[in-house]
């Protein structure tokens, strides 16, 4: 069976820079897959890929096998390859309806013509996805600014997963959070991954790393260094790999 | 379950910072009913709204563009160019053989159409060239007010039909002693007898503009589109939302609103010359700093602006009433612009 987002041979230079050198990967259903590397390893880089932001200069991406074009961040949210970046995107001055359907508000018809914003649907629809992803916000009327770090995360997700994002993608999910909310997205990205989404993380932490993924791709000066499941490798095994002990060592067999 | 209630005991103080304002204007009311016996009336009020509506109109205009996180410098001369332009042109159909009323009204809308574009310029420098919104709108005021001074020369429009003055002049609505009603007429009573009139014409003109942009900035997709944008912008783009578009509109529904503004003034003043609101920036700002909203944009509503622009209205006519001079107004107006802002430090989140 075909893999569900699969990229081949990703190779993006800027100018005299190769920031991305022949890098294949694939992420399945319900699998989270980690990229780790130090920085300007090309993780960034390739996720930008994959989410539209920049395009490859040589290198294919297939989505169930069929080979697509992501010429803009709109195509990958079309093709339900949703990302989550650092600043998450979110309307601080709004309340957390109003951020799920950002851009895509639903109407109804008064007088039955008048389109006018649907609070009462879109205050619904914000509950019941919130509540299949388990996720608690005492009160979704409270503007973003009010919440938790933590609490705004969900909210971004919440957001990609309404929408049907079949792939997510974030990029350093637990980077701004205190102890206990980094515990708190871990869970959701396993309540995720149970639901059959597809998860391809960005992380420095090598703890978040190896509590929620799967499978694990480092990254190093552009190329794939190294490709490891979870359960065959240990941490310093990672780092020794991100650092380019191991492969060192491999180039001199 | 989740609890939507959570928040809905807040303190005392909380509740102050938040309604400070309807507060103010009690305090106003009282104050100026106690040192003017006249001024507790239902035609103080309706005066207090008829001096209002340009204040009202041009605070409007300010709002959709401050809620974006922009700001429109050119709402006051673009009013005095909208005063200039409909009164020239309102004469010049008078002069071509128009009716009175068809002159009136033929001006009216073709200066409506005419006073989009100030906006359409500012809106498309802002969005598209990414000039800032202080430096495209203060240059607007500039061209405005210059094209405005080469139009009249000095000399403020005159021969204006009378008929404009007896609209703008005139209510909606008249009962005469005997209980008869007539409307937009003042009926003809005996001499001593008094003809209540209710709602002002330019009241009403004001606030039919006024509430259906209410509806649209409330109620529409465009208008969340407009808080996500003064939220965050990058967000907004993201988010698939036409950020430029949305912009243009929003600057041109600000020039929009200075235009009828101006035509509010040539109806009540019968001329129109290019100062008529060259002192009202700092009251539509300021209007709608009073109602709640951040200059940061993201934030204030209709009604709160309204609010805020009543306080003005009250200041105004109070301070006439009791026989102030109205620079006393440009003092108070900027003192309490202060203390908005002084008082939305102390309790932030007052518009939640």
């Amino acid at each position: 069976m075909a893999h569900l987002l699969e990229a081949k041979n990703i190779t993006k230079r800027f100018g005299g820079l190769t920031a991305v050198d022949d890098v294949s990967f694939y992420v399945d259903e319900g699998e989270v897959v980690a990229f780790v590397g130090d920085n300007g390893a090309g993780k960034s880089t390739l996720i930008k890929i994959i989410s539209g932001v920049h395009k490859p200069d040589i290198g294919e991406i297939f989505l169930d096998g069929e080979k697509i074009h992501i010429g803009s961040p709109i195509d990958a949210i079309n093709y339900g390859i949703e990302t989550i970046y650092q600043d998450l995107a979110l309307a601080e001055n709004m309340d957390v309806p109003s951020n799920i359907f950002l851009g895509r508000e639903s109407t109804k018809k008064i007088f039955g013509v008048v389109p006018v914003v649907n609070h009462e649907h879109m205050m619904r629809e914000s509950h019941k996805v919130l509540d299949r992803l388990d996720i608690d916000i005492p009160s979704l009327k409270s503007n973003i600014r009010n919440l938790s770090g933590g609490q705004r995360q969900a909210v971004a997700i919440s957001r990609s997963i309404y929408w049907k994002a079949r792939v997510l993608i974030m990029d350093e999910p637990t980077a701004a959070l205190g102890i206990a909310e980094q515990k708190k997205v871990l869970e959701l990205v396993s309540s995720l991954r149970t639901q059959g989404i597809a998860i391809i993380i960005i992380s420095h932490q090598m703890y978040d790393v190896f509590s929620v993924a799967d499978r694990i791709i480092v990254m190093r000066r552009g190329i794939k260094a190294g490709e490891r499941l979870v359960k065959n490798t240990t941490s310093e095994e990672i780092v020794s790999l991100i650092v380019g002990a191991e492969s060192v060592e491999k180039r001199s067999q | 379950m989740h609890a939507d209630s959570v928040n809905k005991t807040s303190s005392l103080q909380e509740r102050l910072g938040r309604n400070w304002i309807a507060i103010f204007i009690v305090l106003l009311v009282v104050l100026f009913s106690v040192s003017a016996r006249a001024f507790f009336s239902v035609d103080t009020a309706q005066l207090i709204f008829f001096n209002g509506t340009e204040v009202f109109l041009l605070a409007i205009a300010e709002l959709f563009v401050i809620i974006t996180g922009g700001i429109d410098l050119s709402v006051g001369f673009v009013m005095g160019f909208s005063t200039v332009v409909s009164s020239k042109l309102i004469v010049m159909f008078a002069g071509m053989g128009l009716s009175p009323l068809a002159s009136i009204l033929a001006g009216s809308i073709v200066m409506m159409i005419i006073g989009l574009l100030p906006g359409l310029v500012n809106g498309w420098l802002v969005a598209y060239l990414r000039v800032p919104a202080f430096i495209a709108t203060f240059s607007m005021l500039g061209v405005t007010h210059g094209i405005s001074e080469l139009m009249t020369q000095g000399i403020p429009t005159k021969n204006l039909p009378s008929l404009a003055g007896i609209i703008g002049n005139g209510s909606f609505l008249y009962i005469a002693p005997n209980g008869a009603l007539s409307f937009f007429a003042r009926p003809q009573v005996a001499r001593g007898q008094t003809v209540i009139a209710i709602l002002p014409n330019m009241v009403v003109f004001a606030f039919a503009f006024i509430l259906l942009f209410a509806f649209i900035l409330g109620k529409m997709k465009f208008g969340r589109h407009l808080y996500a944008i003064g939220g965050n912008i990058d967000a907004a783009i993201r988010s698939g939302i036409n950020v430029k578009r949305d912009l243009i509109k929003a600057y041109v529904i600000s020039s929009f609103f200075a235009t009828l503004a101006g035509l509010s003034y040539v109806m009540k003043y019968i001329t129109g010359k290019p100062d008529a609101g060259a002192n009202m920036l700092l009251e539509a700002i300021a209007a709608v700093v009073i109602g709640g909203a951040s200059m940061a944009g993201g934030s204030g509503t209709v009604g709160r602006t309204i609010l805020g622009a009543l306080v003005i209205a009250i200041l105004e006519t109070g301070l006439r009433i009791i026989g102030m001079q109205t620079f006393m107004t440009y003092i108070l107006v900027g003192a309490i612009l202060i203390l908005a802002v002084i008082i939305d430090q102390v309790f932030p989140n007052r518009n939640r």
